[in-house]
Parts: C-alpha cells; sequence; structure tokens
C-alpha cells in the first residue's frame, strides 16, 4: 500500500517536478513573456491575434501537439518566416512558452510578477 | 432685472464668440501643421501628437486599439492622420483637434495603408481577409473591397501597397509570389492588372519617390522584384539576384521595411533578408554597387531627405544601436545606442534632426543629424512608429 502510494505520486509528481526544475525564475519569466508579446508580437501580434506569423492564441494553440509547437518555437519552420529561436532560448524555455500559449499567454506587467 | 442683464450679458456673450468664429478660432491661435507629426503608442492604443519645431508632445489620442505594427498616412492638408492598426481599424485623426472624426473597422487584421495622390481615397492592406480596401478619404465611407484571390477560396495576405499617380495602387501579395495593380480611377469599379511568378514571398515593397519603379522584397529567396512602371509594357525584372550566394542565411527575427527613402540620390540601400549587410544598387543600371556590413539584421534603412546619410536600425537581438553610414563612401562613420529596442526613425523633413524610437525605454530620441548631438527627449509609454506630416506631400509614404 504504502509503495503503491510512492509509484503513484512519483507518476503524479513526476511531470510538475520535471517542470519545476526546468522552470525560469521569475526575472526570466517576465523577460520571456516580455519575449513573446514583443519580439514575437512583431509577426504574431502584440495580442498574439496573428500578423503575417498565424494567431497565438489559446483557441488557436489548443490542438496543436505540444512537443510540435515546442519545435516550432525551437527550431523553426523552414520554408516560412517562422525563424529558429535557439540563439535566445533553451528548449525548456520553448517548452515553457508552449504550455503558456496553450493555456493563453500571460499579459506583461511592468512592474512585479507576471500573473 | 437681474435676470433681463444676465440675459443681455449672454447674448453680447454669445455674438462675441460668433463674431470670433467668423474671424477664426478665438480660443486657439491659428496654426499649421507642417511640423507636426505623430508617434505611436503600440501599448496602450494611443496617438501621441508631436510638434517638431519645439521638439514637444502637443497632445494624446487614445481609443485607437491595437496598434502593434501601426502607421500613419497624412491628407494633403496635413490635418488629418490616417492610422492603420493591427486589429483592422482605419481611424481619421484630427492633429489639430486632437480628436478622433471617424473610424471603422474595415477587417480582421490589417498592416498599413496608403492615400492617392489627389488625396481622396485610402487603402488598407490587409491580412484578414487579405485584400486591400479603398475608403472615401472624408468619410471613411467603403468604395471599393479588392480581395487578393489567386485560387479558389484562397486569399493571400498583402504587403507592400503604395500610391502610384493617377489613383491606382500597387501591392505584393506575400503567399501569391505576384505584384497587383489597382486602378480606382472610378473607385466604384476597380480594374486590376496583376504580375504573376515575381518571386517567392514578397514581404514589403516601394516606390520610387519619381514613381517610376515598384521594387518588392523577396522573403522566400535572394532578390528583389522590380517593375518599371513608365515603361509601354510593364514587366517584372529581377535586381540584386543571388546576394547570398548561396550562402545559409541567419535566422530572421524581423522582417524589414522598405519604402521610397531608400533611394538616395542615384544609389538605392536596402536591407539584405538574413544578413548582417545594407545592399547598394544603382537606380539607372540596376547593378550592385556596393554591400556595406552593418551591426546587425537591418530592418529600416531610411536615407536622410537629401541624400548625404543612411541610418539604419536592427531587429532583436542588435535593436539597441543605429548606425549612420556616409553615402559618399558608403561607410558605416557613427553607431549609436539611444535607447533600447529601436524600433523606428523618421527625419525632419529637411532631415536637419532624426526621431527614434526606444521602446523599451519609453523615449523618443531627437538627434542632430550633423553633430549627432541629443537635442531632446520625450517621454512616451512604448514608442513605435513616427510619422511627420511632410510625408503627406511625398509618392509612396
Amino acid at each position: 500500500m504504502l509503495r503503491f502510494s510512492a509509484v503513484l505520486s512519483a507518476l503524479l509528481l513526476g511531470p510538475v517536478l520535471a517542470l519545476a526544475q526546468s522552470a525560469p525564475d521569475a526575472l526570466r519569466s517576465r523577460e520571456l513573456v516580455r519575449m513573446v508579446r514583443q519580439d514575437c508580437g512583431s509577426c504574431h501580434g502584440m495580442r498574439l491575434t496573428g500578423g503575417l506569423g498565424p494567431a497565438l492564441t489559446r483557441e488557436a494553440m489548443a490542438d496543436f501537439p505540444l512537443d510540435s509547437l515546442v519545435a516550432v518555437i525551437f527550431h523553426g519552420r523552414p520554408g516560412t518566416p517562422m525563424p529558429p529561436w535557439k540563439a535566445m532560448l533553451s528548449e525548456d524555455e520553448a517548452r515553457w512558452i508552449a504550455l503558456r500559449l496553450q493555456q493563453g499567454f500571460p499579459q506583461e506587467f511592468p512592474s512585479g510578477d507576471p500573473k | 432685472m437681474k435676470r433681463r442683464e444676465w440675459l443681455a450679458t449672454a447674448a453680447s456673450l454669445s455674438s462675441l464668440a460668433a463674431l470670433g468664429g467668423l474671424a477664426g478660432c478665438a480660443s486657439a491661435p491659428l496654426r499649421g501643421t507642417g511640423d507636426l507629426g505623430a508617434v505611436i503608442g503600440r501599448a496602450n492604443g494611443t496617438l501621441y501628437i508631436v510638434d517638431t519645431s519645439t521638439r514637444a508632445l502637443l497632445g494624446a489620442v487614445e481609443g485607437l486599439g491595437d496598434l502593434s505594427h501601426a502607421s500613419v498616412v497624412y491628407s494633403r492638408d496635413g490635418l488629418f492622420a490616417y492610422v492603420f492598426g493591427r486589429d483592422g481599424a482605419l481611424t481619421r485623426v484630427n492633429l489639430l483637434e486632437q480628436r478622433i472624426t471617424h473610424r471603422v473597422m474595415q477587417a480582421g487584421n490589417s498592416i498599413g495603408g496608403a492615400i492617392s495622390a489627389d488625396g481622396t481615397l485610402v487603402a488598407a492592406q490587409n491580412y484578414t481577409p487579405g485584400g486591400i480596401k479603398v475608403f472615401d478619404a472624408r468619410t471613411l465611407e467603403l468604395l471599393a473591397d479588392v480581395p487578393a484571390a489567386y485560387a479558389p477560396g484562397k486569399l493571400s495576405r498583402v504587403v507592400g501597397l503604395v500610391d502610384l499617380p493617377g489613383r491606382r495602387f500597387a501591392y505584393s501579395l506575400f503567399d501569391a509570389d505576384a505584384i497587383w495593380v489597382t486602378d480606382c480611377s472610378d473607385p466604384r469599379h476597380p480594374v486590376t492588372q496583376k504580375f504573376e511568378g515575381i518571386g517567392r514571398q514578397p514581404y514589403d515593397a516601394l516606390v520610387t519617390p519619381n514613381g517610376r519603379h515598384y521594387i518588392a522584397g523577396l522573403f522566400g529567396e535572394d532578390g528583389l522584384a522590380m517593375i518599371d512602371l513608365w515603361a509601354d509594357q510593364p514587366t517584372v525584372r529581377r535586381i540584386l539576384g543571388g546576394y547570398g550566394k548561396g550562402q545559409q542565411p541567419l535566422p530572421v527575427y524581423k522582417m524589414p521595411h522598405l519604402r521610397g527613402w531608400a533611394v538616395a540620390g542615384r544609389h538605392a540601400y536596402l536591407p539584405a533578408i538574413g544578413r548582417h549587410e545594407v545592399l547598394v544598387v544603382d537606380t539607372e543600371s540596376w547593378a550592385e554597387v556596393a554591400r556595406i556590413p552593418v551591426a546587425g539584421q537591418p530592418v529600416f534603412v531610411m536615407a536622410r531627405p537629401d541624400g548625404g546619410q543612411v541610418w539604419v536600425n536592427f531587429s532583436v537581438p542588435d535593436y539597441h544601436r543605429v548606425q549612420v553610414i556616409d553615402t559618399r563612401n558608403q561607410a558605416v562613420i557613427r553607431t549609436l545606442e539611444p535607447g533600447k529596442a529601436v524600433l523606428h526613425m523618421e527625419f525632419t523633413p529637411r532631415g536637419e534632426a532624426v526621431w527614434i524610437s526606444s521602446r523599451d525605454d519609453n523615449r523618443v530620441s531627437v538627434i542632430d543629424t550633423r553633430s549627432m548631438a541629443t537635442l531632446a527627449r520625450l517621454d512616451v509609454p512604448a514608442p513605435s512608429g513616427i510619422f511627420f506630416t511632410s510625408r503627406a506631400a511625398r509618392m509612396g509614404f
């Protein structure tokens, strides 16, 4: 019984811990939110409603496979204007961004933590 | 008695006001708009109105929606700014009254616009739905809708819209590798001439200041597509073809912008895609003249109105810098760091000063183009595009 619980909690907590280990700190999170809103925003719109690049709203991203989304951010999409962002991001940070896009991307807050 | 006195006073006050109205505006002194301009506050949907003589902020007009990538054209009299918002809004602002006079939601996603040479038509270029729409410049009534339909059920995103003489507009179809020229001399019945197969993925375009050459930059290949609009039978030809010479391009984090400001004297200065270079082409022979190494990937490559200098800003991560090229010897003579995230530059009408927006420093800097001294700094929240009314007098602006 005890063993079963341990396995269960490992199963449940595993992904959470993995995410926590790779999660950017508060300062870097703010930078990433700003980067997505402002720099990705030059093609996808500051409100992420699209432009030369497609919309990145929660509705648009929800059905996109997470790993593919991470790959597009990190490696780009050859043949389209989507560049690889790996010179400016780690793969974990690309995953952090991808997850948040699927949840509805946070707004930028000029001061304090993004909520 | 008291009431009668009050009425008499009120009557003479209102007749004074009427006289004042006849004589001009009693409250605000008359002034022109030739030294005015607008700065886009991209984060707060606000248009900031500026005076380039006093280098001061005159006022702010709020409520313009999503202004990321917003741009402005001006009425011929320089009184009205037409603001094209990302969210598809087209807004007409009276600069002197500092208020919105007309506003329409004309598309789902818009990227800019143009005004006809006679000042009667304003055209918007749209991503969603892909195409252009043409409006009455006084009322913003829709006159023409030209969907960029290039295949059954497919609309292309439109870029590079410019005005041409004779109530015509030229623009490029990013998804269709095409350039279209729409004649709106009868705006309710527009006639479109189509040039196909111009090169892969045109991303923006310009018309030279004389209105003769329309040049579209290509994202999908090295080179630009050019049309001589003065030819009896205009055709598309390639210029600067293969400028990358097979080298792997760098990631392009931001699309460059093209406008008639590229032309300085007989040369055009153009951003290379995916390279830290400015390309120089002779506008008589269309042969390559030089490649100028610069500090990053160019976004705006803008000639000072006299053509003596060309100023360049860059995409992320090099957008804290601005470089100045001397056009006599095609060399970078100065690297400036006016602030974080430089998004745009605009010269005063005769180019003695340049205004530069630094988004992340919430600042617009005014810089003397001879001494390079900073003449003024204006506090503007997240400034992006800067547009002066002198654009009203220039073709392709």
